[in-house]
Order: structure tokens, then sequence, then C-alpha cells
């Protein structure tokens, strides 16, 4: 595996894009690897751009902050790219060589200019609808984070599937410590479920399908697992 | 070990608190107790250290980045680990309450950040001509307009000239043992000070990271107040007297004398702390391959991106040592120019905008030109290693690829 991947995650308040993050090194720390996570954002708020970074490597992680030469880049909402809620613009700039970038959106949304620049640093692009997946799979649009952990574990292989279950049963599972605003929502997709089992189960089935769909295409694209 | 306890707290080791854990010896609790690993933020393991830390007063005030450890301390008095809690009306009455309840005798714990820090500010140095052993974690974030609430360490600049001792922690790792450690040296009777523990808010407190935790059913010994240098609340004699009816009143001459020598008072003891912090935290710096030509010289998250960029640079062929400084009060002089001696360039990477640990330096070392204040990065942006490569190889006159990264 690579010494190190670096996971840039950029989205909007609300959407779990901190939790991401957060269940994605808790995966590899299950995993047996080092793993860090640490969170971005203003005054919290939905709809405000939000970004989370997670770094997973096979040795000691001693950076801290904002991923500024990411391997992987995720989008968790359109708003990232076209209404350049991002720290950055481009939504992609810092991105190194070989890279993933991963949409959620069931429409292209990278200009000519975007798609010359991300060829010519060999990055791969794969958009596809992680709200339909978790409309489909969970039955709600808040799950729509979990089909990204599964795409992003689909494509670099960075943590296992093993992984991702412990870490999602460690993160709802039990009584979790956040913030207001996380609290909130927390409590909003808990009453979308009869229990508890039955959020664990259906965020990892999200996990799963997307994961199995996003492997399918690394596989097309002959992407190197990380 | 030169951290002794006083016949009362000894006589409590051994025992149990209505929680049921086990007053310890300090000894014992760091580095012989058995210790288990968590995956945790920042904040989860600031509770984790006070629930072990035998407080009997936490007061709270909401700022980020330590309002979710503010919080977090808040289920701890729920749950019985924390004598007394109360949230302040402001960052001002936070630090008085904090006075009040140390003058009457009780362990004190407050968490603070940035501009909260600010504000409070008049207290911190009475709490040190008080000899007032409170711990209070910085948080730091940013405090200049525009608005920041990301990692920025002013705040740490303005509090080196207050006396207080100050520690800066690099990993939550560090951040829990130091939690603990620090009221063991702060409470000794030649040291009682005030502390400052301070770490880079969200790089440390939001961040998940691996921590090994002491046994949660083990406990410090509770504080004994009879150990104060002082006598507690007593109005006829300093320090209270001297703040009811200030010498200068009476006699100019009598004033300055008072204050002459018990200023000179607070800063010896913030030097004796010294021998409890060496044993206690192994050292007030530490260093990795001081014979290098080129060193990094930092504390708190700017070690971090020291220790990535010189990964980076060994992969180049280019050797840079490490030192780390993590206590800024009493400072490290001679260990400081010891660890540098050998040095042809000092970088020291910052996270704010004045470069205050490079003016520290650059005060204490002989042939301060090695001494190189950058890359400094401010008001919350971050440090990659990549920056901290650049400025070195540009310095020694190497080529640099332009970084094509945010902001460029």
């Amino acid at each position: 595996m690579k010494k190190r991947t670096n996971i840039r995650m950029s989205g909007l308040g609300g959407q779990g894009v901190v939790t991401s993050a957060h269940v994605l090194a808790m995966a590899a720390n299950k995993d047996g690897k080092f793993s860090i996570s640490n969170p971005f954002f203003g005054a919290e708020k939905r709809m405000a751009p939000a970004e989370s970074y997670c770094r997973i490597g096979i040795e000691r992680i001693y950076d801290r902050g904002e991923l500024v030469f990411p391997d992987v880049i995720v989008v968790y909402h359109p708003q990232v790219i076209t209404l350049q809620k991002s720290y950055t613009a481009p939504f992609y700039s810092g991105i190194k060589k070989e890279g993933v970038v991963i949409i959620n959106s069931n429409a292209d949304l990278l200009n000519a200019e975007d798609k010359e620049m991300l060829a010519s640093l060999n990055v791969s692009v794969y958009t596809f609808d992680a709200t339909a997946i978790a409309l489909e799979v969970a039955g709600t649009e808040l799950a729509s984070n979990m089909a990204l952990i599964g795409a992003i574990a689909g494509i670099t292989k960075v943590v296992t599937l093993e992984g991702l279950d412990l870490a999602i049963q460690d993160r709802f599972g039990k009584k979790y410590v956040a913030s207001g605003g996380t609290a909130t929502l927390d409590e909003a997709i808990k009453k979308k479920f009869a229990k508890k089992e039955q959020l664990l189960k259906k965020n990892m089935d999200t996990i799963r399908k997307s994961y199995e769909t996003a492997s399918v295409w690394a596989e097309e694209h002959k992407l190197v697992a990380a | 070990m030169a951290n002794e306890l006083s016949e009362a707290q000894r006589s409590l080791i051994g025992t149990k608190n209505k929680k049921g854990q086990v007053y310890t010896d300090p000894y014992y609790l760091f580095n012989e107790a058995p210790r288990t690993t968590a995956f945790y933020t920042g904040s989860e393991v600031i509770k984790e250290a006070i629930r072990r830390a035998s407080v009997d007063v936490m007061v709270a005030y909401p700022i980020t980045p330590q309002s979710e450890a503010a919080a977090l301390i808040g289920e701890l008095y729920a749950e019985g680990y924390v004598a007394d809690y109360m949230r302040g009306e402001s960052e001002f009455a936070v630090m008085s309450q904090c006075a009040g309840a140390a003058f009457g005798g009780a362990r004190v714990f407050t968490t603070t950040a940035g501009p909260g820090t600010m504000r409070a500010f008049e207290n911190f140095p009475m709490w040190v001509g008080s000899r007032l052993p409170i711990q209070m974690i910085v948080t730091c974030r940013g405090i200049n307009s525009p608005l920041s609430i990301q990692p920025d360490t002013l705040e740490m600049y303005f509090l080196l000239g207050t006396g207080m001792l100050i520690w800066h922690a690099e990993t939550a790792q560090d951040f829990y043992d130091w939690i603990l450690k620090a009221y063991i040296v702060a409470e000794q009777p030649d040291v009682h000070l005030p502390i400052a523990v301070c770490c880079d808010g969200f790089f440390v407190t939001h961040t998940k990271d691996t921590v090994s935790l002491t046994p949660p059913d083990m406990c410090l010994p509770p504080y004994d107040p009879y150990r104060s240098p002082v006598p507690c609340m007593d109005m006829e004699v300093p320090p209270v007297r001297m703040m009811r009816d200030p010498f200068v009143m009476k006699s100019n001459y009598i004033s300055y004398l008072t204050h002459a020598s018990w200023q000179e008072e607070t800063r010896a003891a913030c030097e004796r702390s010294r021998k409890h912090t060496i044993p206690m935290i192994d050292g007030l710096i530490e260093t990795e391959n001081t014979d290098a030509d080129i060193l990094i010289v930092a504390s708190g998250t700017a070690v971090s991106q020291g220790r990535e960029a010189i990964r980076i640079l060994e992969d180049e062929g280019i050797r840079c040592g490490l030192v780390k400084v993590k206590v800024l009060r009493p400072f490290p002089l001679e260990e400081l120019r010891e660890a540098t001696k050998n040095a042809k360039y000092i970088f020291v990477p910052e996270f704010n905008v004045i470069g205050w640990l490079a003016q520290e330096l650059k005060a204490a070392l002989p042939d301060n030109h090695r001494i190189i204040d950058g890359p400094h990065v401010a008001g919350g942006m971050t440090m990659p290693a990549e920056v901290v490569v650049e400025e070195i190889k540009k310095t020694l006159g190497m080529t640099v690829a332009t970084l094509a990264g945010r902001g460029s």
C-alpha cells in the first residue's frame, strides 16, 4: 500500500462531511492502520462550506490541518463546484498527480478547462449520484455521506468493509459527543429509523452498495489501489 | 522523585473517592499503571484527563474551539467526577471565579481560547501574584479581526509575560499526560503558580488521534491547600493584604520594595518549577539529530509539521534535526543553547504572524543570524510540510518548484 493517502472532503454544513472523515479514520484505525481526521469550517451553519480531512497511512502521521495537497478529493454537493462553496478555486487545486476526484452529482459539472487540467495531471474523475443511492437503499438523503464513504473505499481500498462496519457501530451505536448542530442532525437521522440496529444496517448497506459500484468502476479504469 | 506529596496527600493513597476511584501515587499513575489505547478527539482526551485529576471546581464559558471540552467537563460534573461546575457570565468573570475558588483551597480547572483569553487577561498576573495553582487549558485560535476560529498561537505570546508556567502540547497524547502532570508541578510549595497548558485548537481538539490512557478507576490525590506558600484568604498578610489595602496608598518606598521582592519571588518560583518539570515530562525540550547542520526548532503543531518536513527532506538526501520546545515558561535557555550549538541554520516555523518563538530564540542564542524566523502562517492557515521544505531549500540556495497549492 501507499505510504500515505490524503483525502479532502468538501461539502456543505449538515451533509455529514465531518462525520465522514471521522468514520473513515476510525475504520482505518480498526484495520490497524495509522489515521488522523480533522474538520475545517467557519461558524456552524447549514449550507455553508464545510471541509474535513482524513489521512491514512502505514507509518505514524504527524501532519495536521487543512489538506493542501490531497490524493483524493470528494465533492459532497454540486454547489461546491457550481457556486464555488469551497475553500479554494477551483475545488481541485493542489490535487496530486494520479489523484482521484469523486463527485456526488447526477450531472457532469466540469467544464472543458477543468477536464483538461485534471487530465494533464492524470487525475481520474468518478461522478455518481450518491444521494440517489442513499434514497434507494437507506430511504433518506441523510445517508448520502455513507454512499460517498463507500465510493472512497471502493476506489482506493484504503479501508476495508469490515473496518467500516466497526467504525459505523462506534459512531452511531453508542452515545456520541458532538456539537449542538451535529447532535440535532444525529437525532434527525435516528428518528428516520425505528431501531438503532436498523440505522446501523441501512448505513452499512448504503456503504456496501456504493463500494461495489465504485470498485467495478475502478477496475474498469485500471486504478491502482491505495 | 522530586515531586513529593504532603503527608495529608500520602495518607490518602490507596483509598477511594466517592466515585470508587483509587487515589494513586502520581509516579505509579504516570509511569507504571497499565494503559489502554483509544481513538479520540482532543476534546474527549481533555475530559478523560480531568476524570482522573480530582478537580474540585471547573468554571466554563463557551468559545470555539474549547466549547466541546468545557461541555464535556459538565458531563463529568453530572456524573460526580468534578465537585463543582458553573458557567461564568463572561471570560473575565470565569477567571475571577477561578481565583476565588483557588483562594478557597480548591483544585481549579478551566478552558479558554483566543479572544476569550484576551478578555480575561487582567486575572492572569493576579493569579501569579496570588500564587494560585489554577490549571488553564488554552486551545489557541485567532484573536485579531478579521475573525478566525482556526488555530493561531498569538494568545500564547501575550501569556509569556504574565509569570504563569506555560507548556505547549504537540499532540492529544501530550495533552492527556500533561494535564495530569501539570497539577503535580504547579502545586509544589516552592512553585505554587498557575499553569497554562496550551495546544493548537482544532489540530488537537477536533482531530481524532490515537491516545493511550491510564485506568479510569485511578486518580490523582486531591489538592492539599495547606501546601500553599501563602496563607489561604488571610486578609492581613500578603498577597491578599496587598490587594485589600495597597501599599502604594501609604508609601511609594514600601510599595516598590514589596513589588520588587514579590515579583522577583514569583519569577523565581517559575524557575524553580524546572526541577519538578524535567523529571515529570522528560525535559523542557525534546531533541532529534541535533548534530545536523540544519535544525527545526518549534512548539505545538509546528513540531508535527516539522517532523513531516524532515521526512520529505530525508527522501531528498537532506539531513535536518529537530528541537521540540515543550515548555516556554520557564524558558529552556541552557537546553536550547546546548541543542543548537552545532546548527548552521535554525528554522522556526510558527502559527502566528509575529514569530514570537523566533524572537525568544534570537534573544537567547549566540550567533542569532543563524535563526530564520519562518515559515509563518496566521489567522488559522495550515502550514503544509511542503511549505517548510520550500523555506529551508530556498534559504540553502536550492531550486524549488513553485507550489501549485491553495491560494496560488
